[in-house]
């Protein structure tokens, strides 16, 4: 059974009554160099970091997160840098966990084992393939066992009992429940619909259940804490470089790192009731 | 069923359970989407299923697309040419003016069979658009079609008929703003809007149960062709050739004569040559997995797709459907190419001899097949799906032939 750093995380939050923050931003946006000083930025204020691994047709993102990765991949990033900023943050934040997201294409074209050894190698903790569902799993199942990665997948308003059950049978390290029906970065769904689904899915997952897409405040974040083992923020995040890419990189850093401040006061706050 | 068409119904070399051709296919989506993709699936197998269903497809098919389309020997194109003797199978006469109607007649109406209130497509050269608008239409549905800046620009006829159909045309912008973008965006649609919408995707390409629901409603073009090439020529064709891009008019022809002895050849996009800018994902791809399928792509070493170029926007795609991926790995289909000159030749070639202005896209089946038959001996048979007509080319063609700005002096 694997465990790695994303257990400590959950271990670690629980203890101090609190959600975990999980923070999303793609790797190389807006280009290699001043990525490093973001991603090390936001590592420093949240429990996970998710780094998205830059791909030309990102079909499950919103525009946001899309012109991310258009920007990384224009400045001309490669896997070999999303891994050289995966050991970068590594190095420079111990504690907190990091996984890898993306789509599957990235992995296979490296091929799958090769990978799963770099993305380990590197410091990754947890590998998310967001068109890589439970029936196509197989692809990537055995290397990332092998390498000691946890394979997080979702599930969505739309997942039958079926799917949550076989999702939570497959998934190991957390599972990641997207709030809405619709892409990354739009408007959360109804809270209560958010809070039955996760209470759902606990029933069948013995793992912490992560809620994300769409959150965007302080204050959602703090609502959803209530029931969520951890609260997902990405295009948030991404926003603050849209826009100002050619921004110092000191000041793009400010930015996220304040973003970030705010969202970890309000989980920090407040202490669930759970 | 009451009907005098060489229609099967039954379903031969399915995919497995899962939607894989061979190690090819499968359903690479997001979690989202994967609740109304099994949903669709039984849905698609009870249509097929249902002898109402099919009625009213067939009666469609016959009364409104105007099936079966004729098998016409090209008996001037033939002597011009040399060599075997050419039969065009004239898709290009079906309403709406290219093969795509077959399937947006299908979908369309498991669309309705399933209540959903919404269509939204993507297209390339805007056949697809125009042939899913003209359903909706007809239907009583509303209908969104996603198609790339830069092919909004260059097929703006069919853009205009699809908003007198009644549709609304959104032009993408992201990544090489074509087709392949027009389909991410109809996937980013259609992730938010499952509940009450309709994807019709317009090639054999997809998750699962698409390549294969596409291939069904097309297979009628090669069920067709060959109860009239027995009737008419007395034989099968010796080869079947047609174009590909995502490869829905070939899986259309090709299936149907998947299990007798005819030679069946694919032709890609090689744009302005194979060493420079093309859309031949089954030459010069590799395996990969985009838009929700695993199957040949062009892409770079570390599986970012590329920009791909065909002076026909129906052939610019990276990919290709799953089915023609498993194909062409167990030997069953040969590869050919035609450039954008060459695909222009074939174009005049056959407007000057049998006086038909074919599609860009079907030019590309032509000049291929032309080169064929000019091998063989007259007493062979060459079947060439002419896939669409050329109407929506005129400016294309104008433009490369350089008499807009003849005209203009």
């Amino acid at each position: 059974m694997i465990h790695n750093r994303l257990d400590e995380v959950f271990a670690r939050c629980r203890k101090q009554q609190r959600a975990a923050l999980v923070g999303y931003l793609t790797a190389g946006d807006p280009n290699p160099d001043t990525s490093a000083k973001l991603l090390d930025g936001l590592a420093g204020h949240v429990d996970i970091i998710e780094i998205g691994m830059p791909f030309s047709d990102p079909m499950a993102d919103g525009p946001v997160i899309q012109a991310a990765s258009e920007r990384a991949l224009a400045a001309g990033t490669h896997m070999s840098d999303v891994f050289n900023l995966v050991q970068h943050i590594n190095d420079r934040h111990p504690e907190t966990a990091i996984v890898l997201m993306g789509y599957a294409n990235t992995p296979y074209a490296m091929g799958v084992e090769h990978f799963a050894r770099q993305a380990r190698m590197s410091g990754a903790d947890g590998v998310l393939i967001v068109d890589l569902p439970p029936e196509e799993e197989d692809l990537l199942h055995t290397p990332l066992q092998q390498a000691g990665l946890h394979q997080i997948f979702l599930l969505a308003p739309t997942s039958s009992e079926k799917r949550i059950r076989l999702a939570s049978e497959k998934a190991t390290g957390f599972i990641y429940y997207v709030s809405l029906t619709g892409i990354t970065g739009a408007e959360m769904g109804a809270l209560d619909g958010v809070r039955k689904q996760c209470e759902r899915i606990r029933h069948h997952a013995n793992l912490p259940i992560c809620v994300g897409f769409g959150i965007k405040t302080p204050e959602q974040a703090r609502a959803v804490s209530e029931f969520a083992d951890g609260v997902v923020v990405g295009s948030a995040f991404v926003a603050e470089i849209a826009g100002h890419a050619h921004d110092a990189a000191e000041t793009l850093r400010a930015r996220v790192v304040e973003k970030a401040k705010a969202i970890r006061q309000a989980l920090e706050g407040h202490h669930g009731q759970r | 069923m009451n009907h005098d068409l060489p229609y099967s119904l039954e379903i031969t070399h399915a995919p497995d359970s899962r939607g894989h051709f061979g190690t090819y296919g499968g359903r690479f989506a997001a979690e989202t989407l994967m609740g109304p993709l099994s949903e669709l699936e039984s849905a698609f197998f009870s249509a097929w299923n249902d002898p109402t269903f099919q009625e009213n497809r067939i009666a469609l098919l016959k009364h409104y697309v105007g099936r079966p389309t004729p098998l016409y020997h090209a008996e001037r194109l033939s002597k011009e040419n040399g060599g075997a003797q050419i039969w065009l199978k004239r898709e290009d006469l079906t309403h709406t003016g290219a093969h795509k109607i077959n399937n947006t007649i299908g979908q369309g109406l498991l669309a309705h069979r399933m209540d959903k209130r919404r269509v939204i497509a993507e297209t390339g050269a805007g056949q697809h658009g125009v042939a899913t608008a003209t359903v909706a239409a007809k239907l009583g549905m509303q209908c969104d079609v996603y198609m790339g800046r830069e092919d909004v620009e260059r097929q703006m006829p069919n853009v205009l008929r699809m908003r007198l159909l009644g549709a609304n045309v959104i032009p993408v912008d992201s990544g090489t703003a074509t087709l392949k973008d027009a389909l991410n965006e109809a996937l980013r649609d259609w992730v938010a809007t499952c509940e009450d919408t309709f994807y019709i995707i317009g090639t054999v390409a997809g998750p699962h149960p698409y390549p294969l629901m596409v291939r069904q409603f097309h297979a009628v073009i090669g069920q067709e062709a060959r109860a009239q090439m027995l009737e008419q020529a007395g034989c099968l064709p010796d080869v079947a050739v047609a174009c590909v891009g995502g490869g829905s008019n070939a899986m259309g022809l090709f299936h149907p004569l998947r299990d007798d002895a005819v030679r069946l050849v694919a032709v890609e996009a090689a744009g302005t040559g194979l060493e420079r800018e093309h859309a031949a994902s089954l030459a010069r791809g590799k395996p990969g997995i985009l838009h929700g399928n695993l199957t040949y792509l062009l892409e770079d070493e570390e599986g970012q797709i590329q920009g791909t170029h065909s002076i026909s926007a129906g052939l610019d795609y990276p990919g290709v459907g799953p089915e023609l991926a498993a194909m062409l790995d167990a030997g069953e289909l040969e590869l050919e190419q035609a450039t954008d000159e060459q695909a222009l030749d074939a174009f005049r070639t056959l407007t000057a001899t049998e006086g038909i202005i074919p599609a860009l896209e079907s030019s590309h089946a032509l000049a291929a097949g032309l080169r064929i038959a000019s091998q063989m001996s007259p007493d062979q048979h060459v079947l060439i799906n002419l896939s669409g007509r050329g109407d929506k080319d005129m400016n294309t063609v104008f433009k490369a032939l350089g008499w807009l700005e003849e005209a203009k002096r």
